[in-house]
């Protein structure tokens, strides 16, 4: 972590000649009487994004983001002010205006302290994944997936494929004396190909990535993501009209655990309960689930494109069971809510960038591995469907309602999968859907690191993951009545 | 260049109309340094921002926060390969690398015969007042005092208002400069002004939350605080006891400010990079009736004071008044000069989107509409994003009213509807006069006369 530490100083604060005992200086300033909390956020980004239409890459472009964001917490109440500037009178002046939150009071001194002691484990590398890969092999990556794609069927029609790499250092210096720093890779590889035949169009995509260089591309990884989308788009190619109303439903492994995202994962985040705006709202020790049923959110998975060393607060990650054997056990957590609280943080505190403000997030959140053989929960089911793929979802976090859209999907008929059926909206009641969870697959998978929570305006990259599942009784938003 | 002023002595606007010269300067500076690197012609747009934004919630300030942003994209051109690059640091050193970087790119970028400059003869000259800059002397102290009133009057609105999300007053002001080698440069100065709030009520331990917000280019034409806190409040509480409904087929009506939902629809489908693609469910529609035959849909990018409004569109092209759709037929795409070129069409100056894009509104307002449906569903909020640009199905979730005898029966939740859009345009029977103006679509209620409702 100390190698790390001077890399992002190096980085952020040495092309600005900014230095340790200036934010001391900064700090007391920021650091009041009434001032509970105030950190302050370094951040250098730098992306790199190519992409592919018509066989050729016709586009590239190259971003840079940096600055620094400052907080001053007095109860409940948040100052804050950023700035693209990082000179010291930028800072003092963002310093100023997040300050005045709190009635003046007298400076206290902050001594800057690298934690010390504690070694964070590292989860990704330092690498700038824009430097693991020369351009003209980036194109040609591009190149090969558009070729995967239209070898696998003649009705490929059109294919089109991104590549985005991102290098992020942050640097993060609390009230509280801590100074953390954390350097995270991200690459993403999508393809998204239209298949026509006659009179019929449909689309599928794929792809996937992580916190790692974009060697993570492999050959077989890129023909396994173009023959995805293709497999996709062909299966509906085929589907039919999909039924409406309250039904049977198993969900496929993997990204499905979207479900538990949307229905349970933003439900427990801190700021609502700590509000009390949540359906989960003073609930923890109630059984919210089948007995079946557990949900952890995990920041520390290695690689994982949910996956966080430390958050944006600098504090380690860990696993949080938020769900255990049915009943519901604890929230997600930043340091200000948590506090409020008089709970641990938890991880959880993350931001889209230096210019917002940090909130309780997910980071990768998944139900844990049941008893059954997938094969035995589709057998069981008379009659319902069995959705596979999806490209979002939705909460209301007040009422619960929660919807997440089926990109493919199939009858399930006598125990048997029977046709496709196409997309269409599910939707359900957060505090309730897990009650009804009847069969738990022994298949857990995560997805392939597709995943992006929006909250607030506020974009960060997620995971989820789940084993198949067997629900019974979930609204369907199909057509056929 | 980045001060960031405490509150008490801010307000937004101040410098910021200088700035458009400064930006024009720094314009210029990139597009030279793109000639001087090689590039046969390059495009750049520069922009910054200023504003601040209060929340109080539960009669206390919860966040001020200070925003203050900048930006500059360039693209360049080496014959027709491209490459583009951005930056948030304005000093000499960090735009010469970024101009750099988008050269470096157009080294690997594949000979893209379409890939160029709008022409040169369609660069917007008339430059017209819109009257979209608006700043608003408002200090910190003046908005939390705004917000507070907003969110009192939507706590004291009914005892059933039992917690509250706050209420927020938001105020901005940003300038940019678009530049290309044409010689065209233009620079827009604009505000935007709103306040907002949402409240939870309950009721037998049921939570519902809803809000509302006014925003305008003009803080003169804001709805008052308090107005917009007894909206929200009484749009929650008409939410208390929702029940989901019985699978079913029937008439939907689309409250306005979910309605203007189906026009961005529409214009997904009709969007160059979409049929060009064929990536659209409209595709080879022009010239073909795609709405039912009263229906108008028009973009007027030059409404005084409206969201959308502007000369000239994302590459110096004048924006033009048009019937995009007329008694229901496709009139034509919307396209900028990419696009364009690779349909073998003009550009209709829509790059970065369509402006002030408007359905043409009828003579009812919500309540006869309710009337007239008799029986059926009335949409308040959709959540999730069931849309299928290629094929046009179509299933979200809602929350709204059931609806009998022309009469508001009860709330519903947990419900979908579903259909297929180039089915739904055409099953449009009425637009309602009730048009939301906020946004950059604006609708009347819209009501179709049958969708697929799921539920029990």
């Amino acid at each position: 972590m100390s190698q790390i530490l001077e890399l992002a100083q190096s980085k952020i604060w040495e092309p600005t000649g900014l230095s340790q005992p200036d934010l001391d200086k900064l700090f007391s300033k920021l650091g009041g009487r009434d001032v509970d909390y105030a950190d302050i956020y370094f951040q250098y980004a730098r992306q790199e994004a190519w992409s592919l239409e018509e066989g050729k890459v016709k586009s590239g472009s190259h971003s840079i983001d940096q600055g620094v964001g400052i907080r001053a917490v007095s109860g409940e109440k948040t100052g804050f002010a950023y700035s693209d500037e990082l000179g010291l009178p930028a800072l003092a002046q963002a310093a100023g205006a997040a300050r005045a939150i709190a009635a003046q009071g007298q400076d206290k001194s902050v001594n800057l302290s690298p934690r010390a002691g504690r070694e964070f484990p590292m989860l990704y590398s330092t690498t700038d994944p824009l430097t693991t890969m020369p351009d003209e092999d980036k194109v040609r990556l591009l190149e090969r997936a558009e070729k995967d794609a239209r070898q696998r069927d003649p009705r490929v029609s059109e294919v089109m494929a991104s590549l985005v790499s991102v290098h992020d250092v942050v640097l993060v210096a609390g009230h509280d004396g801590r100074l953390v720093a954390d350097i995270r890779p991200m690459v993403r590889l999508n393809i998204s190909v239209i298949v026509v035949d006659g009179e019929r169009r449909e689309q599928g995509s794929a792809g996937g990535g992580g916190r790692y260089g974009l060697d993570y591309f492999s050959e077989d990884r890129i023909r396994e993501y173009a023959h995805e989308a293709v497999r996709q788009a062909l299966v509906n190619l085929e589907a039919a009209d999909a039924p409406a109303g309250s039904m049977t439903v198993v969900l496929g492994p993997g990204w499905p655990g979207v479900l538990l995202h949307e229905a349970i994962g933003h439900g427990l985040e801190g700021d609502f309960n700590r509000k009390g705006t949540s359906a989960f709202s003073g609930r923890i020790g109630e059984k919210v689930a089948t007995e079946q049923c557990t949900v952890v959110d995990d920041g520390t998975l290695p690689n994982r494109r949910g996956s966080l060393s430390v958050d944006d607060e600098g504090t380690q990650t860990r696993q949080t069971i938020l769900i255990e054997n049915g009943v519901l056990r604890g929230y997600m957590q930043d340091t200000h809510n948590a506090r409020l609280m008089g709970a641990e943080p938890t991880g959880n505190g993350r931001r889209e960038s230096y210019a917002h403000l940090p909130m309780p997030r997910m980071t990768n959140t998944y139900m844990l591995a049941g008893q059954y053989d997938p094969g035995e929960i589709l057998s069981s089911v008379d009659k319902g469907i069995y959705a596979v793929n999806f490209s979002g979802g939705q909460v209301d976090i007040t009422s619960g309602k929660f919807v997440f859209s089926a990109s493919e999907a199939y009858m399930v008929e006598g125990g048997r999968v029977t046709r496709p059926v196409r997309g269409a909206m599910l939707i359900g009641n957060g505090p309730d859907v897990l009650t009804r969870v009847s069969m738990v697959g022994n298949d857990l998978e995560l997805d392939t690191g597709v995943g992006t929570c929006g909250k607030d305006g506020q974009q960060v990259p997620v995971g989820v993951g789940q084993p198949t599942m067997r629900i019974d009784g979930l609204t369907v938003g199909g057509v056929e009545v | 260049m980045s001060e960031i002023v405490a509150p008490g002595e801010h307000t937004v606007g101040e410098g910021v109309v200088q700035d458009q010269e400064k930006l024009a300067e720094l314009a210029s500076r990139v597009l030279a340094t793109a000639k001087r690197m090689g590039a046969d012609s390059g495009e750049t747009a520069v922009s910054r921002s200023q504003g601040f934004s209060v929340s109080v919630r539960m009669g206390e300030v919860e966040t001020i926060e200070h925003n203050r942003d900048k930006s500059l994209v360039v693209t360049v051109y080496f014959g027709r390969k491209t490459g583009s690059a951005s930056t948030s640091d304005f000093n000499a050193e960090a735009i010469e690398d970024s101009v750099r970087a988008a050269c470096t790119i157009a080294k690997y970028t594949a000979v893209d015969d379409c890939a160029g400059l709008a022409d040169a003869d369609r660069m917007a000259t008339e430059i017209r007042d819109l009257d979209i800059d608006h700043p608003w002397e408002l200090t910190v102290e003046q908005a939390i005092d705004m917000a507070r009133e907003c969110e009192d009057a939507a706590r004291s609105f009914d005892n059933r208002i039992s917690n509250s999300e706050g209420a927020t007053v938001f105020t901005h002001r940003g300038t940019e400069v678009y530049a290309n080698t044409h010689g065209f440069a233009g620079g827009t100065s604009g505000t935007r002004h709103s306040v907002s709030c949402a409240v939870i009520g309950e009721q037998d331990n049921v939570m519902q939350r809803d809000y509302w917000y006014t925003s305008d280019r003009d803080f003169h034409e804001l709805e008052s605080a308090a107005a917009v806190g007894r909206s929200a409040a009484s749009r929650t509480i008409r939410r208390l006891g929702a029940r989901r409904v019985k699978t079913t087929q029937c008439p939907v009506i689309y409250e306005a400010p979910v309605a203007a939902s189906l026009l961005s629809h529409f214009v997904s489908a009709v969007r160059g990079s979409a049929i060009y693609r064929k990536a659209s469910f409209l595709l080879d529609r022009l010239g073909e009736p795609v709405f039912a035959d009263d229906i108008t849909v028009s973009e007027y990018p030059h409404l005084p004071k409206a969201t959308g409004s502007a000369n000239y569109d994302g590459e110096g092209v004048a924006t033009q008044t048009r019937d995009i759709v007329q008694a229901g037929i496709l009139n034509n795409y919307v396209l900028d000069s990419y696009s364009a070129r690779k349909l073998g069409l003009e550009t209709t100056g829509n790059a970065g989107g369509v402006r002030n894009l408007c359905i043409r509104p009828g003579k009812l307002g919500l309540e006869d509409m309710i009337r007239e449906m008799g029986t059926g569903l009335l949409v308040t909020e959709l959540i999730g994003a069931g849309v299928n640009n290629v094929t046009g199905d179509y299933s979200r979730g809602v929350a709204g009213f059931w609806i009998e005898g022309g009469q508001i029966q009860h709330p519903v939740e947990e419900v979908t509807i579903a259909g297929n859009l180039k089915d739904m345009f055409k099953r449009i029977v009425e637009v309602g006069a009730d048009v939301d103006t906020r946004g950059n679509y604006r609708s009347g209620s819209i009501l179709l006369d049958r969708l697929t409702v799921a539920g029990d």
